[in-house]
């Protein structure tokens, strides 16, 4: 035994019908109450990474695995997952699809009950768990009724009470606003701190824990892994938060992980920057394409949108922020028209997208809905691609020459399931430009996208407004909206609470500044390009 | 006897309500009817909580209402009271061909409609009853109190009813999505649009949920053959259908007398040699299981009691418990019967109160 918790020796996995094996001599010893976090591109096999841990792959997944993994001295070849749940629990990324019961209380006790725990630690445990994770007074509520932070801070009770000695996390925070992965993340470092627990998580969005890791393993994407200290592996890895990227352009060593670290370095910078000031986009001269006045959306009971009025330009991007279930989505919906809105009225160039059918409301409006794949049921992409032309009575060819345009080389013949994330969501915006709307809306558009997929995406979406089409992203992710829009639009409570200037509207917020405008604050920078720039002309 | 705040037993609600309706359905007299509805009204009022399954019982209520109203209705549809006091004179439309024989409208008679409804007051009741036992007891609460054996049957049908409101969920989801395409909403040609998308939906979540349950130690330890399996799956299976008849035969009057009491016996005994053949390879523990004790034992008694006393009743003198019609008469309230269907309503104060799902620590107030 090599003293690990958890130990993988020269671990190589091949899917059926896949050309080359996802992880390739893959060696990993990760110790006792390390917080260790697994980056990578998106399909490196993070998530390969985590479910060999407790023997989902390959048990439940199929596929080869050779080499050998063990987790607390056993070994995952004898041992299946179901043999190993009082070892390692497990968070998935969806919390709501892992839940077996459907009360808080019955579903913390789940595990122990599989596992035979008496029913008097098990008491003690559920009591002890709810303080634990700051869920007490939700104890019997039905887990539908909950939150997102609240899902997945009771699914890491749930798994946290059979006290496994690894705790295992596929994406925690990506569904989450910034407040709730905040109090999601609090939980996660507590355990590490106080009760010693070896957590191992994987994450796209860096920013939000990279400063708490001890060990960050980043998958290279050729099957192996560099593995060691944050600081160290982060000063070449093409996955990177913005504090680090402004680190390496600032020549920093060690490079900064958290805002604090940058902070105190960052007094020479900031003189250097002195007299400098960020781009400003220039004010939409053009009309407003859309125009909305006293929209309100109410379901049943509840008031999602609250008299919001809305005009937007030619040319502009805007990020919609706000926690979750502010009324980004329902505001969205109701704009194109295909939403509930049960007054107000919204105009786009005199047409109301509510009062024409469908398809011609598309030529108005194009959304991107959270799931863009609820719109795709065809087999191959070639055979969407002509479906949407069809759809929108464009020449055969126009979507798919909008694909190529978007992410060149998807192959016609793929399946669009077997796409990524990045590809899918591409794929989807193809399909929706193809009846040439004025005005496109992407809701949650960054979910499962690395930071090149975000670079690339924001690139997309600057193309579309320079097209002299109005953009709206429904977002959570400060940094992408912070690079990639003009204005920002924050909602609470289905009203309009700030409406501004991107700089002006996120600068001065707690919870929604980027990294890179709190390291330079009072300075109103938010990107780390923004800097470079300002840099390369203060040097020629 | 302690009367602080908890939830009493959900089979003890059970035994209750399912008593009061087989009372329910000894007896066509709508005073009694009218009592036992609410008897069961009044104490879901009192001990209730304030879960969402809770609220679900005006829905009973309605379902109760439709159900003796459209008795009545196709009385009026299709005719055919033309004895005794005839009230309202319809006219009568004949059905051609092979429906000859079938009379649309017609005379209809006061017995004739008194009938329907007396009859559709007696379904309903028995409605009303179970959904009462829904709204005073989870029914998901009841698989923890399974033997063992059913552990994995119970599991089963939990997720299986958390799938039905995920797959709603996704349908409307997903039909909204496509408007988005400006796709067809109906039709066959939708139909492929809206499926596709909802059944590879609906699989990943399963597989999600599989790999969870793994992952958390479902199934964990079962080290039992296959012949052993199967036995005892068979023994089961066999019980619980003997259960389920033996109930039937005994809500249902008219079924002939083995089909009740001696097949729900038989049914227990079959099921008696399975459950702890089969839960001998099931080790697990269950957490706050609900005690049974004597506060359960009196509230099922006193729904037990009724039922005993109308079965008893209806073998013995029938007479007021089928309210005459010809003659035409007020029906009257046979006293014993009464008072057994009042002595339903102790556990409006007998039952301690429900804890409140919202705020933990207080009781639901009555």
């Amino acid at each position: 035994m090599s003293g690990g918790v958890i130990g993988f020796e020269a671990v190589t996995v091949t899917y059926e019908a896949a050309p080359a094996p996802v992880l390739r001599d893959f060696s990993l010893t990760v110790e006792e109450g390390e917080l260790c976090l697994v980056a990578g591109r998106t399909g490196v096999g993070k998530s390969t990474v985590l479910g060999a841990i407790n023997g989902l792959v390959p048990h439940f997944t199929g596929g080869r695995l050779a080499g050998r993994v063990t987790v607390a001295g056993l070994d995952t070849r004898t041992a299946p997952p179901r043999e190993l749940a009082h070892v390692v629990g497990v968070v998935g990324q969806d919390p709501l699809s892992g839940f077996v019961t459907d009360t808080v209380e019955d579903e913390l006790a789940y595990t122990m009950e599989q596992l035979a725990v008496p029913p008097a630690a098990m008491r003690k445990r559920v009591e002890e768990t709810l303080d634990l994770l700051g869920v007490a007074e939700l104890r019997r509520r039905p887990l539908r009724t909950l939150s997102g932070g609240q899902q997945q801070r009771v699914a890491i009770g749930a798994a946290l009470t059979a006290h496994p000695a690894v705790l295992v996390l596929d994406e925690p925070t990506s569904a989450l606003d910034p407040t709730a992965a905040e109090d999601v993340l609090a939980a996660i470092t507590r355990l590490v701190h106080d009760l010693g627990t070896t957590v191992v998580l994987a994450e796209h969005r860096l920013e939000r824990v990279v400063q708490y890791t001890d060990r960050l393993v980043l998958l290279t994407g050729s099957g192996t892994a560099v593995s060691g200290a944050p600081a160290d592996v982060l000063v070449d890895s093409p996955v990177a938060p913005p504090v680090v990227e402004l680190g390496r352009l600032a020549g920093w060593a060690p490079l900064p992980l958290s805002v604090r670290d940058a902070r105190r370095r960052a007094a020479p910078l900031r003189s250097a920057l002195e007299g400098a000031v960020p781009p400003v986009p220039p004010d939409p001269a053009g009309m407003p394409v859309l125009t909305a006045r006293d929209v309100v959306v109410r379901y049943g009971v509840v008031l999602a949108v609250r008299e919001v009025d809305l005009d937007l330009p030619a040319g502009e991007v805007m990020a919609l922020m706000g926690r979750n279930g502010s009324g980004k989505s329902s505001l969205l919906w109701a704009l194109q028209g295909t939403g509930a809105r049960q007054s107000g009225s919204v105009s786009v160039g005199g047409v109301d997208p509510a009062q024409v059918p469908p398809h011609q409301a598309r030529g108005h409006v194009g959304l991107v809905p959270q799931t863009p794949s609820d719109l795709l049921y065809l087999d191959t992409v070639g055979a969407e691609c002509a479906q949407a032309d069809a759809e929108s009575e464009a020449v055969p060819g126009h979507c798919r020459a909008l694909l190529d345009q978007l992410v060149p080389g998807i192959p016609d013949d793929h399946h669009p399931r077997d796409l990524s994330e990045g590809q899918r969501l591409a794929l989807v915006l193809a399909i929706q430009l193809a009846a040439a709307p004025a005005v496109v809306l992407l809701d949650e558009p960054t979910r499962g996208l690395d930071y090149p997929g975000k670079a690339r995406l924001r690139e997309l979406v600057r193309a579309l407004a320079a097209d002299g089409r109005a953009v709206v992203l429904a977002t959570h992710d400060v940094e992408f909206a912070a690079a990639a829009a003009d204005r920002v639009m924050v909602m609470a409570e289905g009203e309009v609470i700030a409406d501004g200037r991107t700089a002006e509207v996120l600068v001065a917020s707690p919870a929604f500044a980027p990294q890179v405008a709190k390291v330079l604050a009072p300075q109103p920078w938010l990107t780390v390009d923004q800097v470079a720039q300002a840099l390369t002309g203060a040097r020629a | 006897m302690s009367r602080l705040p908890r939830s009493l037993h959900p089979g003890a609600w059970w035994l209750w309500a399912l008593g009061l309706a087989t009372a329910a359905s000894r007896t066509t007299n709508p005073l009694l009817l009218a009592l036992i509805i609410a008897v069961a009204g009044l104490v879901v009022a009192s001990r209730r909580g304030d879960a969402p399954w809770a609220f679900a019982f005006k829905f009973y209520l309605w379902a109760g209402v439709i159900v003796a109203l459209s008795r009545v209705l196709f009385r009026v549809l299709f005719g055919g009271g033309d004895t005794g006091h005839v009230i309202l004179w319809l006219p009568e439309i004949p059905l051609p061909g092979s429906f000859a024989g079938i009379h649309l409208l017609g005379p209809v008679s006061a017995e004739y409609l008194l009938a329907g409804l007396y009859d559709g007051m007696r379904l309903a009741a028995m409605l009303i009853c179970v959904g009462a036992a829904n709204a005073l007891a989870d029914p998901k609460r009841m698989l923890k109190a399974v033997p063992g054996a059913l552990y994995e049957v119970g599991t089963a049908v939990v997720v299986a009813l958390s799938v039905a409101p995920q797959l709603v969920e996704s349908v409307l989801r997903v039909r909204r999505a496509r408007r988005l395409r400006g796709g067809r909403q109906r039709g066959l040609r939708a139909l492929r649009g809206i499926a596709m998308p909802v059944l590879v939906d609906a699989l990943d979540r399963s597989l999600a949920l599989a790999a969870a349950m793994d992952s958390r130690g479902y199934g964990r330890g079962s080290g039992a053959t296959r012949p052993v399996r199967l036995g005892t799956g068979a023994l089961l299976i066999a019980g619980l259908l003997g259960i389920c008849v033996g109930v039937y035969g005994l809500l249902d009057g008219t079924s002939p007398g083995w089909l009740g009491l001696p097949m729900l016996l038989l049914g227990l005994l079959v099921a008696g040699f399975g459950l702890p053949l089969a839960g001998r390879r099931v080790r697990r523990s269950v957490y706050r299981p609900d005690p049974w004790r004597l506060t359960e034992t009196l509230v099922a008694a006193s729904g037990l009691l009724p039922a005993a006393v109308l079965v008893l009743t209806a073998r013995v003198d029938p007479g007021n418990l089928y309210p005459s019609l010809d003659p035409l008469g007020w029906p009257g309230l046979p006293l014993g019967a009464t008072l057994a269907v009042l002595v339903a309503l102790v556990p409006a104060w007998l039952a301690p109160p429900p804890v409140s799902v919202l705020s933990p620590a207080r009781a639901v107030a009555a």
